[in-house]
């Protein structure tokens, strides 16, 4: 048994995000239209012991996974 | 006076450091990073370069080595902490300094001698007359200093922010003078006590006047002056 998390980290708000704004000209100069916005943010896959909790893999991106001055993260617990 | 240098996997600015504080006729040893016992040293510098090759975040991983729980008690104590470059993201990853590093606004990894120009602050490390302009090397990608305007104005309104980049006669352009896009052109702060001081220029390469700069000397000489004083 095993748990399996999946944790999405993005740029907050008003943030600026150079890698995505990069991307995002590249885009532009391929000639696609219409693109808005486009961010690059983190994906990370985490599997563990079935004890891992929520509050667990939260506190984890609380304190090294995600910084919270910069950064918003998401956590979806995902079927094995 | 006897400084530490922490030496982090990944940190390539060391040698330097060392180097300057040797040749301005101070003592000085590495702190490897899994050290814990920073009692032998009157201050402790955390220098450039790529600690745990900046994986996640600069300054993320390094911010949870052994050594670090020690700066932080050290940095708490109210004694001298300095953190160059790197140094400076760790600090700030470790919450000793407000605010983050993103990467440059302009999508490059600069390296450059740029002028700066000296704040007026409660920094116990630098103790050069407000308005003075230095010039230091700066190499960095990820130098862009920012915070919110909470932050930003307990800073303004404390003396926290130490060192701006500016023109080279000292005033700031109005799109901004950081060629990182560094926030208010931000590009050292210090805590509010004064003790813990954070920049992204590199003072150690400007020391020995081989790179045709000495203004980084300042950087290292005042904070013993400081502590002679206490």
């Amino acid at each position: 048994m095993s748990k399996r998390y999946e944790i999405f980290v993005t740029g907050k708000k008003g943030i600026f995000d150079p890698a995505g704004k990069t991307a995002q000209n590249a885009l532009d100069n391929l000639g696609y239209a219409g693109i808005e916005s486009l961010k690059i943010g983190k994906y990370i896959q985490l599997e563990g012991a079935d004890s891992l909790s929520l509050a667990q893999v939260t506190e984890m991106c609380e304190k090294l996974l995600a910084n919270p001055i910069i950064e918003d993260f998401r956590i979806e617990e995902v079927g094995e | 006076m006897r400084f530490g240098v922490v030496v982090f996997p990944g940190s390539n600015c060391e040698q330097d450091v060392l180097h300057a504080l040797h040749y301005l006729g101070f003592e000085a040893d590495y702190i490897w990073h899994q050290d814990t016992e920073l009692s032998g040293f009157d201050a402790v510098i955390l220098p450039g370069g790529f600690s745990y090759g900046d994986y996640l975040r600069c300054g993320a991983v390094a911010r949870f080595s052994p050594v670090m729980n020690a700066v932080i008690r050290y940095a708490e104590a109210g004694r001298p902490v300095l953190g160059i470059c790197n140094g400076f993201q760790i600090l700030a990853e470790a919450h000793l300094l407000p605010g983050a590093l993103l990467r440059n606004r302009g999508l490059k990894f600069i390296c450059q001698n740029v002028p700066l120009r000296v704040e007026k602050s409660v920094c116990q490390w630098l103790e050069l007359a407000p308005g003075t302009v230095v010039h230091m090397p700066i190499n960095h990608n990820e130098g862009n200093f920012t915070c919110d305007k909470e932050t930003l104005k307990q800073l303004e309104d404390n003396g926290q922010i130490v060192l701006r980049y500016c023109e080279p006669d000292g005033t700031r352009q109005p799109t901004g003078s950081a060629a990182n896009g560094a926030l208010d052109d931000i590009a050292g702060i210090c805590n509010q006590r004064g003790n813990v001081f954070g920049l992204m220029p590199h003072p150690e390469r400007a020391t020995d006047g081989i790179s045709g700069e000495r203004d980084g000397a300042a950087f290292f000489t005042a904070i013993s002056q400081t502590l002679l004083a206490v």
